[in-house]
């Protein structure tokens, strides 16, 4: 090490344009080499931090220091996971999930895209419903849960509108503000073309919010998966929510954790394909 | 007819702009006739009024006293006689190059291969060949606004509104912009306005300048500039022997104006 740092001093005084690039050469290697090893302790450090974790709750369970019982365990929790998956019982439910948190996510995105629409076409009602927006906004949403399940009835619409009620609150608002705050000279260009309102709004302000349409999208999956789970909490008869008050109320919570696994991994899953959707639809589109 | 080749007239137009403040009386009874393949520019101190003249010239609001007349019919909105270009380029950065020049044929429906041709044509015209498919991001200030110059000039309109369209760029590029501008257009035969803070690009472009007051905004000199100035381009005229005695006037006057406060 000593001589390696002795070397490209030297190249870097000799003053000779070979010598000096060599001399950078060595150095970035050096610096990428040292922020790879960084990487890779990093990962290491994770991968040992869930190792142990699991090692100590298989520990724990088996040994009785906390009650299997309650806590299961990890193998369980495979156990229970394969054979869900054999006997294929597990698929209709996350089938179930899945599409509602999918049409619940799309669904809320497009109705408050259309509303904050409306708000912008005519400013007179963003005026008079701006104070209702705002308590609406404030309110737990999920609250309304019950109302839904008595007008709509148990099932996949009531599941749906509580999902609705949490995403399209807040995309109204998001995008609306996005609308009105977009740089006048944009809308003086067209303007001066003697575009409409309908040509204003097509050419400047809906492209123009583009970006901030496509991350409500990525921010509504998280808030249609909790829509969907609290929705089927009250009223499924299938799904991955339904699978885990099933679990508790028949004491299963080996069966309540595998689920909960199960939802972990296709929210991120989702999550990360929405991600990439985004990164696709957003590279023809550049900031200034 | 007399009125056939004045392209632009403000007969006795005033302006008040309302709001939750108030109402302050931008300009005050302005008369200007601009006749047909003229460059006229603007200049006084800011707050005068210039950006209010332009607008109501380009029929994004009407005078709230008076007659603002376009080839001599009253103004009544945007008209596809009438070309602007701001200070800043406002190119949309989700549209290419092409289809940034083309919005304005676009918003009136005369956007096809043909049209997108000459679109190109003119990119080309104005030193930006194959440049067409690039995105705004890619390009120069200087490029952004020579694109915003083919995006007025798609739609072929007569009258150019210019609102200090080289004030952002380094002086150079100025330079250069100004005299592609003027040369543009004096081929064209296109009639133009040109609002400026800049007393030597004023006397240089254009064939009269005129002086603004402010408080109320108001006319106080209208200066012709000497025919040999006038014909030569911008980055030449700077250099001809007249030009310092035209600079001169003109800066005696900005500062008269400036300095006089109300109604002499
Ligand atoms: N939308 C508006 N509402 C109220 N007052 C305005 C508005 N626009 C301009 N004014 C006022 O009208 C007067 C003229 O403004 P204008 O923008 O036409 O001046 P200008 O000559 O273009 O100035 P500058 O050289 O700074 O661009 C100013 O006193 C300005 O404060
Ligand atoms: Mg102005």
């Amino acid at each position: 090490m000593p001589k390696n740092e002795h070397s490209y001093k030297k190249a870097l005084l000799s003053g000779l344009q070979e010598d000096r690039e060599s001399g950078m050469k060595e150095l970035h290697a050096q610096y990428k080499q040292k922020a790879r090893r960084i990487t890779a302790a990093v990962g290491t450090t994770q991968f040992t931090i869930l190792l142990l974790f699991l090692a100590l709750w298989e520990a724990a369970g088996r040994q009785k220091w906390i009650d299997p019982l309650l806590f299961s365990y990890p193998t369980k929790i495979v156990n229970q996971l394969w054979n869900s998956m054999a006997d294929g019982s597990i698929w209709p439910h996350i089938g179930m999930t899945v599409s509602e948190t999918i049409i619940g996510f799309i669904l809320g995105t497009l109705v408050g895209t259309g509303l904050a629409a409306l708000l912008w076409w005519f400013p007179f009602l963003s005026r008079v419903l701006d104070p209702y927006l705002v308590v609406l906004n404030s309110m737990p949403k999920v609250a309304l849960g019950p109302l839904f399940i008595v007008s709509l009835g148990p099932g996949f619409n009531s599941i749906v509108a509580v999902t609705l009620s949490i995403t399209v609150i807040i995309t109204t608002i998001n995008i609306y503000n996005r609308f009105i705050e977009i740089e006048a000279g944009y809308i003086k260009v067209v303007r001066l073309f003697g575009a409409s309102r309908a040509q204003l709004f097509r050419l400047v302000i809906l492209p123009a919010s583009f970006p901030v349409i496509i991350s409500a999208l990525k921010v509504n999956v998280g808030l249609a998966w909790i829509g969907v789970i609290v929705g089927e909490f009250l009223v499924a008869k299938l799904g991955l929510g339904y699978l885990m008050i099933y679990g508790f109320q028949v004491f299963n919570f080996t069966l309540v954790l595998s689920t909960l696994i199960v939802i972990a991994v296709v929210a991120t899953i989702m999550y990360q394909l929405v991600a990439i959707l985004e990164r696709k639809l957003t590279s023809g589109w550049r900031e200034r | 007819m007399a009125g056939e080749d004045n392209r632009l007239e403000l007969k006795d137009v005033s302006h008040v702009y309302v709001n939750e403040k108030g109402a302050s009386l931008a300009v005050e009874k302005l008369n200007l006739t601009v006749r047909r393949g003229e460059f006229v520019s603007l200049v006084g101190p800011s707050g005068c009024g210039k950006t209010t003249i332009l607008s109501m010239l380009a029929g994004l609001m009407p005078p709230t006293g008076g007659q603002v007349l376009l080839a001599g019919a009253p103004v009544l909105g945007p008209s596809r006689l009438v070309g602007y270009m701001l200070q800043q380029d406002f190119l949309f950065p989700w549209r290419t190059i092409r289809d940034n020049a083309a919005i304005g044929l676009e918003i009136n429906g005369g956007k096809n291969a043909a049209a997108l041709k000459e679109v190109d044509r003119l990119l080309t015209e104005l030193g930006l060949p194959g440049s067409g498919s690039k995105y705004p991001h890619e390009l120069s200030g200087g490029m952004r606004q020579r694109v915003a110059l083919a995006r007025m000039l798609a739609t072929n309109p007569e009258v150019m509104l210019l609102d200090e369209p080289f004030s952002a760029l380094d002086l150079h590029i100025k330079l250069q912009l100004e005299d592609l501008v003027d040369e543009t257009l004096k081929r064209l035969g296109k009639t133009a306005v040109l609002v400026t803070h800049d007393l030597a690009e004023a006397a240089a472009m254009s064939d009269r300048v005129i002086v603004l007051a402010a408080n109320p905004g108001r006319i106080v000199k209208e200066l012709v500039i000497p025919d040999e100035i006038r014909k030569a381009t911008p980055m030449e005229a700077r250099k001809l022997p007249g030009f310092q005695d035209v600079f001169d006037q003109l800066w005696a006057e900005l500062n008269r104006a400036e300095g006089g406060g109300g109604h002499a």
